[in-house]
């Protein structure tokens, strides 16, 4: 059983009116935009189930367009961040889909768009609590928290690539809690999950971008 | 140092012959890996959060985001301040204050989840109350917030804090658990009277619903957590007279959960059963 803080109990310290609907909201688009290959210069928001039909309620929208702009879940700018996305030109759009029931109740899609276009789409779903998980990054589902620092490793589905990893984390001193290996299909493109205690070395990406069957290397940190 | 229920955590008070509060204390630092000076300025940054949400919409009322709420905590003040209070000073001001905390997380400020957004009201509500009555300096108050999260890591491991699955009795029951706990501990009770206390507040609140109206954290939530407030004084006050609980602690989280489990989804959140489901409650459902 995981450890229950208890700060998990006193907190989090968040923006109301929902731990689920707005702290986890908020916490879903940070992580996002904690794996954006760049600078966002918009956003899209896909929202289902509970948050679809109850977000304007809980400032779902504000929670998640905050997150985006890298405000955490007791960042009193919240309230305000529409205003605050089109002073800094960040356009945003949000929508929802009802008909999809087979997902978590409370699960957003962010399609982001960097400054010199490159695109990302992150679906994460809030647990309660302010508890989130991410479970696909484009078309891959994957599973973690961001309670970790946590490397992502977008490569192909080749012998040898985990190998690697492993080798440039052990190189770097680095104790791994979790790990873990997602796929499209086989031989396709994989994503390796890494949660470490502590924080990753910032160099790592760079370490491990020299397979040549690693293709992006995203790095968020607690 | 780890506990996993109540008689656990008082074997470990008697064991080390002190209070819940320290346990609580050094089981952070040795299970979160960090100093306890960390832990110290992190539940004091909480308290300070707790109090300015408490006291914020007395002088600044805000209507909530989806109206259902907003002015109550001022209206409860005046009332008290006109001498009119017809419950006490301590009561008149934990409702007060556990209203404002409500008013300040449904017009999206600042709170601390305690357990859950929902009933964030209820722990600082009646700390304050507490701490303004009897002129109680913050170090202790800061004692009784990790007693207060003694119970509530209890209630989160063994049982739920989740409306959704089980109802308003594991939100604003347990806050109001830890409240009563926390209460007894501030005011030099022991930890056994301290579980006395949130025993008995989880089996005064045993079966309530959770029935927001319009799916939203305003209405009966804000007078659940006023409500709250007052079932851990009587509690507290209960254990500190000396009273006796037959049904010990870990039981009643137990029969909460269970009761919790067996409630239909309608009273668990969906705003489709109880206020939510009134011809009233109806007309503020979401569109």
């Amino acid at each position: 059983m995981a450890f229950i803080s208890v700060f998990d109990v006193l907190g989090p310290n968040m923006i109301g009116p929902s731990s689920s609907h707005t702290a986890g909201a908020c916490s879903i688009a940070y992580l996002a935009q904690k794996m954006a290959p760049g600078p966002i210069a918009s956003a899209e928001f896909t929202l289902y189930g509970s948050f679809a039909r109850t977000y304007q309620g809980h400032g779902t929208d504000r929670a998640l367009l905050g997150g985006i702009m890298g405000f955490a879940t007791d960042d009193r700018r919240i309230p305000d961040s529409f205003s605050i996305a089109r002073e800094k030109g960040l356009s945003y759009h949000f929508s929802v889909n009802r008909e999809e029931d087979e997902i978590h109740p409370n699960t957003a899609d962010i399609r982001m768009t960097t400054t010199d276009g490159k695109t990302l789409t992150v679906r994460g779903e809030s647990l309660g609590g302010g508890k989130v998980r991410i479970t696909r990054i484009n078309q891959v589902d994957v599973d973690f928290s961001g309670e970790y620092s946590t490397l992502i490793v977008i490569h192909y589905d080749k012998p040898g690539v985990v190998a690697h990893i492993t080798k440039c984390l052990s190189e770097k001193n680095v104790n791994i809690a979790f790990m873990k290996l997602f796929r499209e299909a086989k031989g396709q493109t994989a994503y390796s999950i890494v949660e470490s205690d502590g924080r990753l070395p910032e160099d790592i990406p760079g370490y491990i971008q020299k397979n040549p069957y690693v293709r992006d290397v995203m790095l968020v940190q607690t | 140092m780890d506990f996993k229920n109540g008689a656990e955590l008082l074997a470990l008070c008697e064991k080390h012959q002190c209070p819940i509060s320290e346990i609580m204390r050094q089981r952070e630092a040795e299970l979160s890996e960090t100093t306890p000076d960390d832990i110290e300025t992190r539940m004091k940054k909480a308290w300070a959060i707790m109090q300015e949400s408490a006291l914020t919409p007395i002088s600044s009322p805000r209507k909530s985001i989806g109206g259902l709420i907003g002015g109550e905590a001022r209206l409860l003040s005046e009332h008290r301040n006109s001498g009119a209070a017809i419950c006490g000073n301590v009561l008149s001001r934990a409702i007060t204050y556990a209203c404002a905390v409500l008013e300040v997380n449904t017009s999206m400020g600042l709170i601390v989840a305690a357990p859950t957004a929902g009933s964030s009201g209820i722990v600082p509500g009646l700390l304050l109350a507490l701490r303004e009555e009897y002129h109680i300096a913050d170090e202790k108050i800061i004692d009784a917030l990790f007693n207060a999260g003694a119970v509530g890591y209890l209630a989160m491991r063994n049982a739920t804090v989740a409306g959704a699955v089980g109802g308003c009795q594991a939100e604003t029951g347990v806050a109001a658990a830890m409240a009563a706990s926390a209460a007894v501990e501030l005011m030099g009770g022991s930890p056994e009277q301290c579980l006395f206390a949130a025993s008995t507040v989880l089996m005064n609140m045993l079966g309530l619903v959770c029935d927001p109206v319009g799916g939203l954290v305003e209405c009966p939530c804000q007078a659940r957590n006023a409500a709250g407030a007052a079932n851990a004084l009587t509690a507290a006050e209960m254990a500190l007279s000396g009273i006796r609980q037959i049904i010990p602690f870990d039981e009643m989280l137990a029969a909460m959960y269970s009761v919790g489990k067996r409630m239909p989804s309608e009273l668990r959140e969906t705003a489709l059963g109880g206020c939510a489901a009134t011809p009233s409650g109806c007309n503020f459902s979401c569109k």
